[in-house]
């Protein structure tokens, strides 16, 4: 760890996680603060909402959907905090050391007196503090919407401590997964392709793998191992999908440093 | 010991060859010149120096120690100007250079202000602003703010106007003169010879020769162009004249051997021009594959 890397690129990103935060929050406070008047004609949507087929229903998860309390609707909401949170941290993972590469700046860092595990490190660790400021606005934003929109009928503090909680592994899954991912392929040489590929393919994976009878598939996708609905319904995380995704991530931590660490950094072409 | 020495230094990147069994040796305090056309492997023995990419085989040392395994440590003497230079484009050229000086100990803010000056850089705009020849001007900076013992420069005066090539020239002869030893890659050898003492020339990845500047000069050939009122048919039909051919009412030859006689032969006749050149990089070349 080398503190002035840390804080340069601390510097750097706290504009995006400025943005990032604010999109976060402007979503929940779209949708939750629509609970209030779709609670008073809750029976008729859900009647509405189950002509749908299941599959749809599914894919946006909403396959429990209730409008009774607040959480049937913030399962809902969190799905879509999950995806924004999801391309966030892709994109930082993604474009970690990669960035570096595609401006041509890697040589101006790497010929200092300091060793490339450092260099990783000060960088992962400032990804992680950035995204950690996000997640932290997604706890004080949901908790204070949730106690302000729940229409007076209350909701299950537990479920939500539950999901808030998740964020941190899930965030982690796609900033290493994409770090691994960037250094795996020969050249990245923009980043947000690979990032939205990576986030919104664990997306569709989760969503639609029910559809495809494929079970093997979605036990790779953290919008599996932190699905929000069955957070909520069972009140407890899956601990061997929590298990997958913790493997997942030490995995790519293990490929990012040894690949970093054994790369030719390529000159300008 | 030597700054920097290394043996059999080979890169291939997969198939493509980069460079192949480079041996040489830079002692400390001179001005190395590494010459070779475009692609013949010099930023990729200077990119091996630095441990920005792993050899193939063989090893480089770097005040003795091992350019890869000990890269921290040697490099916080080292100072490098690459030959395209990108840096972080929304930031001021003054934050781009304190960020460049926070990685060596102690404090560079008088140094920097005094190369910015000297070079003419104006340290507030932003760096996506500067034209070529100014950010340039970034790199050299960057480069030699912390004071380093041993300088990488790989074309370092492209984009650079005459007046400002002639002012970080001198610079770096000032620097050598405080002890400093420079590694100056280039293919313009008019550059490294008005800087270095000896030369280093890399063809196709291979060391061709390394020789002192000027046992390079006298082992050359010039270039003679000779118009005069009347050559006798056969005149400069002597030892160490080759390539003759008549041009524009004169003639045109390559010359090797002692410059008094054959300019002494020259001047006894009634002459309207005469110029007598350098060979360029590839003439020299022509003569190492005689």
């Amino acid at each position: 760890m080398n503190t002035n890397i840390f804080q340069f690129e601390l510097r750097m990103k706290l504009k995006s996680a400025l943005t990032w935060s604010i999109a976060v929050v402007a979503v929940s406070l779209i949708y939750l603060g629509l609970y209030p008047s779709l609670a008073q004609e809750a029976d008729l949507l859900e009647q509405a909402i189950r002509q749908f087929p299941p599959q749809f229903l599914q894919a946006f998860g909403m396959q429990h959907f209730h409008l009774d309390t607040i959480m049937g609707f913030y399962s809902f909401v969190f799905l879509f905090i999950q995806v924004l949170l999801a391309v966030q941290a892709s994109m930082y993972g993604v474009g970690l050391v990669s960035v570096d590469e595609a401006e041509f700046t890697a040589d101006f860092l790497l010929t200092r007196p300091v060793t490339r595990g450092q260099i990783l490190t000060s960088k992962f660790l400032a990804s992680f503090v950035v995204l950690t400021l996000t997640n932290a606005v997604v706890w004080v934003s949901s908790l204070a919407f949730l106690e302000l929109f729940d229409a007076g009928r209350g909701y299950d503090q537990h479920a939500v401590i539950l999901l808030l909680s998740s964020i941190v592994l899930f965030q982690l899954f796609f900033l290493t997964a994409g770090a691994a991912i960037s250094l795996l392929v020969k050249r990245v040489r923009s980043v947000t392709p690979y990032a939205l590929a990576l986030a919104f393919g664990m997306y569709l994976l989760g969503a639609f793998s029910g559809m495809l009878g494929d079970v093997k598939l979605e036990l790779i996708t953290p919008f599996k191992h932190f699905d929000p609905n069955a957070i909520i319904e069972n009140d407890a995380w899956d601990p061997s999908l929590v298990a997958i995704s913790i493997a997942v991530i030490l995995i790519s931590i293990a490929i990012t440093y040894w690949r970093y660490l054994h790369r030719d950094i390529p000159a300008v072409a | 010991m030597p700054v920097i020495e290394t043996r059999q230094l080979t890169k291939y990147y997969g198939k493509a060859r980069g460079i192949v069994d480079v041996s040489l040796q830079v002692e400390e305090g001179e001005i190395f010149g590494f010459i070779g056309p475009n692609g013949a492997g010099k930023t990729t023995t200077i990119r091996l120096l630095l441990g920005l990419i792993f050899p193939t085989r063989g090893e480089a040392r770097i005040f003795g120690k091992d350019a890869i395994k000990d890269g921290p440590e040697i490099r916080r003497h080292i100072g490098y100007l690459p030959s395209e230079v990108f840096y972080y484009e929304g930031m001021k050229v003054i934050d781009l250079l304190k960020y460049a000086a926070s990685f060596y100990p102690g404090d560079h803010t008088k140094r920097l202000h005094e190369l910015a000056e000297y070079m003419e850089l104006d340290l507030h705009r932003k760096i996506e602003d500067l034209s070529y020849g100014n950010r340039k001007k970034v790199g050299i900076v960057q480069g030699l703010l912390h004071r380093p013992k041993l300088v990488f420069l790989d074309e370092p005066t492209l984009g650079l106007d005459p007046l400002m090539q002639r002012k970080f020239f001198d610079l770096i002869r000032e620097e050598n003169a405080r002890g400093v030893t420079v590694f100056f890659s280039s293919h313009i050898l008019g550059e490294v010879q008005r800087l270095c003492q000896r030369v280093g020339i890399i063809k196709e990845g291979q060391l061709i020769e390394v020789s002192d500047i000027r046992t390079l000069q006298q082992n050359n050939y010039k270039r003679i162009y000779v118009a005069a009122r009347e050559i006798p048919s056969g005149y400069f039909d002597r030892p160490g004249v080759t390539n003759l051919e008549a041009v524009n009412g004169g003639v045109r030859f390559f010359y090797k051997g002692d410059i008094d006689a054959i300019v002494a032969r020259i001047s006894a006749l009634d002459l309207i021009d005469v110029t007598i050149e350098e060979p360029t990089l590839e003439e020299i070349f022509m003569h190492y594959y005689e």
